[in-house]
């Protein structure tokens, strides 16, 4: 809890630029004593946390704990049962998918889901596009608006491309690309829609060490810039590596939270989670 | 067996990185030189020399005329199935809304008497057709695959039989003296006649090349990278902030426009227009042809369309042991169908990332084995 244990953990990140020691707590996520069944099946059970604005936050659990779960309710694919979520004070329940997208929220998915037949440009066109408002009228006559936005469009995709590092092969089709270019695809369309609040969905999965190593540098770009990071991740060494905080869930309730440091010490979490202490990378 | 087909798919690639690769001039040329061909084509002065391709049972300019509509037809269901992959299984049934819309408010026998001229009434059926589309995609769009092909095809009917049942459509007796589009030679007589099918042939062909740029105009901007996502997947496009059901709603707006806009250039060659024109079996041959093209890409849209109403009128005359071959056209274009499904499943000319699809898979079966 006290500062010199986050301080400890901070320098053991590789390299990171210094954080700041206390993150501006101005709540972006409130997840507000959320419960969601499925039938009998309770999957998200009193889950209540929040993320501020400018940290990374790890969400952590065994397998099966309801970490996508309770990701797609923040993300409003699912309607919790009880309890709302808020992001950036408003409520999203009701809200609908793409207007979710548009309030500031972006996400990639733990099996890519890319536009497989669209080219690596036009994957991240389509997260620009969230934005736009060329509709029918205007492209059918390639009206001002149109063209205008084709080229801001045009032009964001391929600083984003360049960003995470595949511009080289953008225009390659997205079921063409590698493994890991097409995780990096998915975070550039999803930065495309210019998020306040960007949700990586087990980015690493399938990634050798220096790719992670890659990654984790990667997201902790995106976090300079200004864009708070949700991260969902298995590998407990990424994890604690480049989060701020960390909530653990088991079973679907919340039985941790806090530093990485704290979390790790936690007894509840490694009897849960890590099994055997140190052991857990 | 297998070599031969080696050798046509990757001559035809070649054909298209040649293409692609072209300067641009070279493409410019090609494509003036082609139109140029498809508006010498009904004049028998020119196509005299083409050896077998005019039709002997029918006569050539009319049959042209029934292809270029059903070229149309294909471009406009292409951007439903092709481009935004919503299964419509009923395009036809715009086409018909669209035929019936300038029967009403032009024809005489009709019971509203507005008796209009056909010029006013084409943007009204096009308007006609594009409500009839959003109100079928209002509900019906929340349905996805299979669900959606049904409730298509139930459209298409239910348009059909208040055809052949209503008394405010006339059934079989239909509406007559449907007025043709206006214009007039300098000596008074009208262009668009009642014996010669060319000019209508002309105001097609022109209005496909319009109709097409418009629709290249829409793929290549933000509606139809929209259109797309939703094809490649639904649920990441609206995660990434494409309002899905709008476009949808689009797509099938546009799709019907261009029916409507066929189905009123039909009626104002006809001149009559009753329920007999509007068999079922017509969305199913559009749909074909789409798919038999390529879907997702306009040429293919356009060459299958083209093809496929060619050679059912093709038969049309031709006897062989005593057999009119019309009779069995349908047979031959089922036969024509397998053997694309075994041989080019992508179609004649299919997009390019279909094709790319279709190879990898093709790969993946022989690594399979």
């Amino acid at each position: 809890m006290s500062d010199t244990e986050q301080t400890k953990a901070v320098p053991a990140q590789a390299g990171a630029p210094a954080v700041e020691t206390v993150p501006q707590r101005e709540p972006l996520l409130e997840v507000d004593h959320v419960t969601l069944r499925f039938g009998g099946v309770v999957a998200l059970n009193d889950v209540d946390f929040t993320l501020y604005k400018g940290e990374i936050l790890g969400l952590i659990g065994p397998n099966g704990a309801g970490k996508t779960t309770c990701f797609n309710a923040m993300t409003g694919i699912y309607q919790p049962t009880e309890g709302h979520i808020r992001f950036r004070g408003e409520k999203i329940s009701g809200k609908r998918r793409h207007q979710i997208t548009r309030m500031g929220m972006a996400r990639t998915f733990q099996n890519i889901r890319l536009f497989p037949e669209m080219t690596a440009l036009e994957n991240v066109q389509v997260g620009a596009d969230a934005h736009h408002r060329t509709s029918v009228i205007s492209a059918l006559f390639r009206l001002p608006r149109h063209r205008r936005e084709e080229r801001e469009g045009r032009e964001k995709a391929e600083r984003l491309l360049e960003f995470v590092g595949i511009r080289n092969r953008m225009h390659e089709f997205a079921r063409n690309l590698s493994y890991g270019e097409q995780r990096r695809l998915e975070i550039a369309r999803a930065l495309a829609t210019d998020p306040v609040l960007l949700c990586l969905d087990e980015p690493a999965a399938g990634f050798n060490p220096a790719e992670k190593e890659e990654l984790l540098q990667l997201i902790r770009q995106i976090r300079d810039t200004g864009v708070t990071v949700l991260l969902i991740e298995h590998d407990m060494r990424l994890v604690m590596g480049v989060t701020d905080r960390i909530v653990v869930l088991e079973f679907g309730k919340k039985i941790a939270e806090g530093l990485p440091a704290e979390v790790r010490d936690n007894p509840k979490v490694i009897a849960a989670y890590l099994g055997v202490p140190d052991d857990a990378a | 067996m297998t070599t031969v087909l080696e050798k046509v798919r990757s001559g035809r690639e070649a054909v298209g990185q040649r293409w692609h690769g072209a300067p641009r001039w070279v493409r410019w040329a090609l494509l003036a030189a082609v139109i140029v061909f498809f508006y010498a084509l009904p004049n028998k002065e020119f196509y005299q020399y083409l050896g077998p391709i005019p039709t002997p049972g029918a006569n050539f300019t009319q049959v042209l005329f029934t292809v270029s509509i059903y070229v149309l037809l294909a471009v406009g269901l292409n951007i439903v199935v092709g481009f935004a992959g919503l299964l419509d299984l009923g395009y036809f049934g715009f086409f018909a809304v669209g035929a019936y819309t300038v029967a009403v408010l032009t024809s005489p026998s009709s019971d509203i008497k507005t008796l209009w001229p056909w010029l006013v009434v084409v943007p009204i059926a096009i308007g006609m057709t594009m409500v009839a589309g959003v109100a079928l995609g209002t509900p019906t769009l929340r349905l996805r695959g299979d669900y959606l092909a049904l409730v298509t095809l139930g459209f298409a009917e239910m348009i059909r039989i208040a055809a052949v049942s209503s008394e405010f459509l006339k059934g079989q007796r239909g509406f007559n003296q449907i007025p043709h589009p206006p214009g007039k030679y300098a000596d008074g007589k009208p262009f668009f006649g009642v014996l010669d099918a060319r000019p209508y042939y002309w105001l097609v062909l022109t209005l496909i090349i319009l109709v097409v740029i418009g629709v290249r105009n829409l793929t290549h901007s933000r509606v139809g990278r929209a259109w797309i996502s939703i094809r490649e997947d639904e649920d990441a496009a609206q995660l990434m902030g494409v309002p899905t059901f709008k476009f949808k709603l689009w797509a099938f707006a546009a799709g019907a426009a261009v029916a409507g806009l066929a189905g009123a250039l039909f009626a104002g060659k006809q001149n009559f227009v009753n329920s007999q024109n509007f068999e079922l079996l017509n969305s199913i041959i559009i749909l074909a042809a789409v798919i038999f093209g390529g879907s997702g890409n306009i040429v293919g849209a356009i060459v299958g369309g083209g093809l496929v109403a060619y050679m059912i009128e093709r038969f049309r005359g031709i006897e062989l042991l005593g057999i009119e071959l019309y009779e069995y056209r349908f047979l031959f274009f089922g036969l024509v169908l397998v053997v694309m499904m075994i041989v080019r499943p992508q179609g004649l000319i299919p997009n390019r990332r279909r094709a790319a699809e279709f190879k990898d898979r093709r790969k993946e079966v022989i690594v399979g084995e």
